[in-house]
């Protein structure tokens, strides 16, 4: 049966001791059975805001009601509600599979004689019956990722929260644990709250994505609707030599407006459809400039990112990287 | 079963499997401790010569000493093992399902207890095989267990609260060598009254380890002495009580959960 609440946050801060405002009066509205992908770089707030949501970091302002309960005042409520599989799976090395589900089972409450039959299904259904009796330590990415995902879903949450869950992983894993989430959501009307950095994992998975950047919100939407608001099509030219740049950016300026491209290369937003890379190929040559590369691009969540924070989503995720490791100690709230 | 008592049962369960499957951390902590008792005693046996001695042999006065070291590698054993888990997120795992704190902590603990229990055996076993005497007779050999436990107890909550405090493994690893001075600094290897260098004395007087020592070293060589038995039983629970709240004052804060 599909539940009647989602996730609702409105004005969600947090602060830490020291740096800068990790998120910043965040608003969301996670529908249930959603598949809800939350983009952005590294350091951008998200891990902070599962946190919070997940009732393991306490908000500083704001307030945010996550299954129909208050994260504040009815966190063991919220944390009945949910699963989570948080950044980097968090495992022992040292048990094997079937004990981590062991020992998930009995914190969970769950009766004694449900707790092998429930174990088991989540084996096979994780794909790891056979693996099940083998320390974690010699466990892959993707198996590991895997056994996360069972361990959040022993008690049967009906939101379930995903930091990052397939960062790491080679694209076999990463296409398995998309079926699975999507399963999840589609089937059993689970409703999930993804973290990604990947622009693919956002758009293959979310019904709707949230970006966000130095903790706040910049777009929300349908991914097919945000990338409507960028609307039309680029071209970005890297020029064969380095000095006719300007000249290149003059020409192709006739056919739309300039933004910003490559170190190397200049680009334009098209004013009109694609077929005037024909037109622009043609100017080139009448002006005698040589390009080295010239690539045409439909609109990505990444043109979105680029739109809303004048940054591409992977520079950012360099750029935010250091910040993101020397994340603070926590404020007591 | 209560669900805090399969709780505690299980992450119990989880800290003696965890220790098993390190054999490194067995071998030190079951053997480094007879391994020393072994180097003790043949360097000086010739200590129980002194007049006043209080035992006929070295090997039943320094028996005692295994237990107390044992009771050590809990700290770091139980240290390490919490502040791995805050490394790993495993913790968050854990803050995220229903369990409650005292659980986590008394799962830990009881994991201690049980290898405490174990380590204290094996050492009673060898000293008994090796000829030490055992004054108190089989109750007395109960209450040196339960001694040891108790100091186990507090010297893993100690080790639980610094994990707990700081997260970092390497700051529990790195409280060791100082327990291991005050276990030097105490009566482990002379009774305090046949020391004869004044300051060491003093140190060993002030020293609570001596105490905790001769607590369990009065079951082994002179049978049923009250004042040796309370104050190690005392200051075993003071210990562990003030161990404990410190722990669990850490681990709220640490589980910032609401």
């Amino acid at each position: 049966m599909r539940e009647k609440h989602g996730i609702e946050a409105e004005g969600l801060v947090r602060d830490f001791k020291k740096g800068p405002r990790a998120v910043d009066g965040i608003d969301l509205r996670v529908e249930p059975g959603e598949i809800y992908g939350f983009l952005g770089p590294n350091g951008a707030g998200k891990s902070t805001t599962v946190h919070m949501l997940t009732t393991l970091l306490p908000p500083t302002a704001g307030r945010a009601r996550v299954a129909g309960y208050d994260i504040v005042a009815e966190g063991p409520k919220v944390r009945a509600a949910i699963g989570a599989a948080l950044q980097e799976a968090a495992l022992d090395p040292l048990l094997t599979g079937r004990e981590h589900l062991r020992l998930q089972t009995a914190m969970h409450g769950i009766k004694r004689d449900e707790r092998r039959g429930r174990s088991e299904a989540l084996l096979e259904r994780v794909g790891l019956r056979e693996a099940a009796d083998r320390k974690v330590s010699g466990y892959s990415g993707g198996m590991k990722r895997r056994l996360d995902l069972a361990l959040a879903l022993v008690h049967e949450p009906r939101i379930l929260f995903l930091d990052e869950p397939t960062t790491g992983l080679d694209p076999q894993s990463r296409s398995a644990l998309w079926l699975e989430v999507g399963r999840l959501a589609k089937e059993e009307g689970v409703t999930v709250f993804l973290t990604t950095q990947y622009l693919e994992e956002a758009d293959v998975l979310a019904d709707r994505v949230g970006i966000i950047d130095h903790g706040r919100i910049v777009a929300e939407g349908t991914p097919a609707a945000l990338k409507a608001q960028i609307g039309r099509p680029s071209v970005e030219a890297v020029p064969a030599d380095p000095a006719d740049r300007e000249a290149v950016l003059r020409t192709l300026a006739r056919f739309g407006e300039p933004q910003p491209g490559s170190p190397k290369g200049v680009a334009v937003r098209l004013r009109g459809g694609e077929g005037s890379l024909a037109d622009i190929v043609r100017a080139l040559d009448a002006e005698d400039l040589a390009v080295e590369h010239l690539q045409l691009h439909a609109p990505s969540l990444d043109d979105v990112f680029l739109a809303k924070t004048g940054r591409s989503l992977e520079g950012a995720g360099e750029e935010d990287e250091v910040e993101a490791e020397a994340e603070p100690e926590p404020v007591p709230a | 079963m209560s669900p805090l008592g399969t709780q505690v049962g299980q992450l119990a369960r989880r800290s003696i499997v965890r220790t098993f499957r390190q054999p490194a951390n067995v071998a030190f902590s079951f053997l480094f401790p007879l391994l020393l008792l072994a180097v003790n005693v043949g360097g000086l046996d010739a200590a129980a010569e002194i007049p006043g001695f209080p035992a006929d042999s070295f090997l039943d006065f320094a028996l005692a000493f295994t237990f107390m070291q044992g009771a050590l590698f809990a700290t770091t054993n139980v240290g390490t093992d919490l502040a791995r888990d805050i490394q790993t997120g495993f913790l968050n795992r854990l803050a995220l399902t229903p369990l409650r704190g005292s659980a986590l902590l008394a799962g830990q603990l009881a994991g201690i207890v049980a290898l405490a229990l174990l380590q204290s055996l094996l050492y009673l076993t060898v000293g008994l095989v090796a000829g030490a005497r055992f004054e108190a007779g089989p109750a007395g050999i109960v209450v040196l267990l339960l001694l040891a436990v108790l100091i186990a107890i507090a010297f893993g909550a100690i080790g639980a609260f610094l994990a707990l405090r700081t997260g970092s493994g390497e700051a529990v690893q790195g409280l060791f060598p100082l327990l291991f001075v005050l276990l030097f600094l105490s009566s482990m290897n002379l009774p305090r009254n046949l020391i004869e260098i004044d300051w060491f004395r003093i140190v060993a007087t002030i020293n609570p380890v001596s105490y905790l020592i001769e607590g369990l070293r009065s079951l082994i060589v002179s049978g049923w002495d009250a004042q040796a038995l309370a104050l190690g039983f005392g200051l075993g629970f003071a210990l562990a009580a003030a161990a404990l709240a410190a722990a669990s004052l850490a681990l709220r804060g640490r589980l910032a959960r609401t």
